[in-house]
């Protein structure tokens, strides 16, 4: 495997005797992408796809429906017509940019805030709905077959990501995994394992970190003392960035150049989206025990629907009447969606065994029919 | 045909089914060029290249939750873990994820992985090299646990293994990788799974074991023979899904169980097998279940091995027992 003959102590360093003081074997530094910035100014340069208002407009729709969705859900858990529901408010442009960016036959593997992103890829807000609401056929997606499921084991997806990557590889298909993964998971060795991983086989793989600077009541300063989480990239031997995660032209830009590296055979990426988690962690968490107020509200100030909204509308590429329209179309889909949600009736208590083989054991029929009897004439 | 060793014969499971369908892949540490500590690799990666067959970072936790990545995408990947005492860090994968993912997405994506861990005392082994914990498996909704007792059914359970469109953990009893050896035809033909065979028809006690011990049992029931007693020997092999049928059948007709196994007592596959017994087979039988098993202790290093291990004495003596007083 060597590429020349010198062992391996030699290829990185000058024989012992020869060095008199240390000296640097490995450096890195890790940049930080922003193109608009909090108040809607255009800080760094405009990518091509960004001029054209349509699809600014598109994004910004995503980011939309997202928070409305979002609001609704939560509205819903607290009426008692839906299970815990972890909200993805303040972090909508991360998903937004994955959604945007990938192409179809891609894979997406989320962990559970990345709606926006499952919205565009043909995941159903109903879907969504009837997984928060205690309905696997939440996780059927009929309009996308490829990407996983949301996913709770924190950090498990990652070395997932990793085998779909490979199999892509080996097939020789131009397609891409994107893996997303919170900043507290980042802490977890899975990443590590799964980051290293990719490295060796130069996996087609990007690696998204939603840091929202929250892993349920844990800063993201307890989380690690590594300055930036992109960096731990570094150590992989892949690429690592940050970029603005709520910044949503940023994040599709830098995005695409991931997965267009990615797509053409040179290996995978980390993307520290610095963003921020504006509500609590989910309906069953309390922020206010151990988050100030002061922390929350400086956070809203750089939100990424109200920046876009600062330069859509200094750019001349939407009004007030715009506000109007989109909240009208918005309320009616999202109402369509709950109000299916609300309509799906629940599986049959045999469903629990329907779906664990691919046809079910013969020891388990006992078990399936007692379950079928338990509950004949309870619907 | 040449009489082969059961590591062989799954070395040749595998090259049959990796030459038969493109889609299988092999991974794990130390597995290519090397062909695995065991060998059971040995060959492959010459064969079919270092794509199908390739050596990971040593990470347990990747080997199985990247498998479930790739059997998700259509690939059969046959991971290996090189002792079952370092498949824990990978559990989580396996309980969250590979039992799940057919259920989760109700069937929309599905997880065909074959994890084959080498497993079992008696080798003289380091610390942490000799588990038996199949139990913990077993106890787990949506994998099935499979473990073959000779060089025919390492071979054929295999093949079936890695077909089968579900995980499948396939634990391989290490004691007996080159103890005996058996003639195998290299034809492709899979055996069932799911159920138990049958080793050795008799009237008097049905012996039920798998893996390693089914050695012991049949010199047991060798030697209870020589005394006049008739055992019938059952290889449960599929140890989840649990085939009770045929265990119940014969119970009925012999009226007299002994089931041995080498993991501690508590919640082993035994305590399931008699359970399930005594609820549908209570009346059938002449005398209480026994059970022969590793003690409910860690496994000691080897100099204690063989104290803990239960031997050809301990069935014999238990056998014997269920014929007293009956
Ligand atoms: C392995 C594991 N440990 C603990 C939990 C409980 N838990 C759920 S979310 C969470 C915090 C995750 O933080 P982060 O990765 O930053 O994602 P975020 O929720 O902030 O998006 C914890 C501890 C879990 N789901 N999985
Ligand atoms: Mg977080």
């Amino acid at each position: 495997m060597n590429q020349t003959n010198k062992s391996p102590l030699q290829q990185t360093a000058p024989p012992l005797y020869q060095v008199n003081k240390p000296y640097v074997t490995a450096s890195f530094e890790i940049k930080y992408h922003q193109i608009i910035d909090a108040d809607g100014a255009v800080v760094g340069p405009i990518p091509d796809f960004a001029r054209q208002p349509e699809q600014l407009i598109k994004l910004y729709q995503a980011m939309y429906l997202t928070r409305q969705f979002d609001h609704k859900a939560i509205l819903l858990q607290r009426r008692g017509q839906l299970g815990t529901y972890a909200s993805s408010l303040g972090q909508e442009a991360i998903g937004t940019a994955i959604g945007y960016t990938m192409q179809a036959d891609d894979v997406l593997l989320p962990a559970y805030r990345e709606y926006a992103a499952q919205f565009l890829r043909g995941v159903s807000m109903t879907e969504i709905l009837l997984y928060w609401g205690g309905n696997e056929q939440g996780m059927n997606f009929q309009a996308q077959k490829h990407d996983f499921p949301i996913n709770v084991p924190i950090a498990s997806q990652t070395s997932h990501a990793v085998g779909v990557a490979y199999a892509m590889q080996l097939r020789q298909q131009a397609r891409v995994a994107v893996c997303v993964l919170g900043d507290g998971a980042t802490s977890k060795g899975d990443f590590y394992e799964a980051i290293n991983a990719a490295g060796n086989w130069k996996l087609p793989v990007v690696f998204v970190i939603n840091n929202n600077h929250w892993a349920i009541s844990l800063p993201r300063q307890k989380q690690s003392h590594a300055k930036t989480l992109a960096q731990k990239a570094i150590a992989a031997g892949i690429s690592g960035e940050q970029v603005d995660g709520n910044d949503v032209i940023a994040m599709q830009f830098r995005l695409d150049k991931a997965l267009n590296k990615a797509r053409n055979g040179h290996g995978p990426s980390v993307i520290e989206a610095l963003s921020y988690r504006l509500g609590d962690h989910t309906t069953a968490d309390d922020a206010t025990r151990y988050r100030s107020k002061d922390e929350l509200e400086q956070n809203w100030k750089y939100e990424p629907l109200s920046r876009l909204h600062h330069y859509l509308t200094n750019m001349g590429y939407w009004s007030k009447h715009h506000d109007q329209q989109l909240e009208k179309n918005t309320q009616h889909l999202v109402e369509s969606a709950v109000q299916e949600y609300l309509n799906t009736p629940a599986q049959a208590p045999e469903s629990m065994f329907d779906y664990l083989y691919q046809s079910l054991p013969e020891s388990l029929q006992e078990q399936r029919q007692s379950v079928i009897q338990r509950h004949q004439g309870h619907a | 045909m040449p009489e082969i060793t059961l590591v062989d014969a799954v070395n040749m499971g595998l090259m049959h089914e990796m030459a038969a369908d493109p889609d299988v892949v092999v991974l794990g540490e130390d597995i290519g060029l090397n062909g695995g500590v065991f060998r059971a690799t040995d060959g492959l990666q010459k064969k079919f290249g270092h794509q199908r067959v390739l050596d990971t970072p040593l990470a347990e936790s990747l080997i199985a939750g990247m498998s479930i990545g790739m059997a998700a995408e259509g690939l059969k990947p046959v991971a290996e873990i090189q002792f079952l005492g370092f498949v824990y860090s990978a559990i989580d994968q396996i309980i969250n994820h590979a039992a799940r993912l057919r259920n989760r997405t109700r069937g929309r994506l599905s997880c065909p992985m074959v994890l084959r861990v080498p497993f079992g005392g008696g080798i003289h082994a380091p610390e942490h090299h000799s588990e038996s914990t199949e139990a913990i498996f077993a106890h787990i909704p949506g994998i099935r646990v499979v473990i073959p007792s000779s060089p025919l059914r390492a071979y054929g359970l295999l093949l079936s293994a890695i077909r089968d469109p579900d995980p499948v953990i396939f634990l391989e009893p290490k004691r007996i990788y080159r103890l005996v050896k058996q003639r195998v035809e290299d034809d492709g033909e899979a055996l069932p799974l799911d159920v138990c065979f049958v080793l050795r028809e008799g009237s008097d006690v049905t012996l039920v074991s798998w893996g390693a011990m089914i050695h012991e049992t049949m010199m047991a029931a060798e030697q209870l023979q020589q005394a006049g007693v008739s055992a019938e020997v059952i290889d449960v092999a599929t140890i989840k899904p649990l085939d009770i049928n045929t265990i119940l059948e014969s119970v009925d007709k012999t009226g007299r169980c002994v089931i041995i196994h080498e993991a501690p007592r508590t919640c082993g596959v035994a305590a399931e097998i008699a359970a399930q017994l005594a609820e549908k087979g209570l009346l059938s039988l002449f005398a209480p279940i026994e059970r022969v098993t590793g003690y409910d202790t860690i496994m000691p290093l080897f100099n204690l091995e063989q104290q803990y291990m239960p031997d050809v004495n301990s069935i014999m003596a238990a056998a014997k027992r269920t014929l007293e007083d009956t």
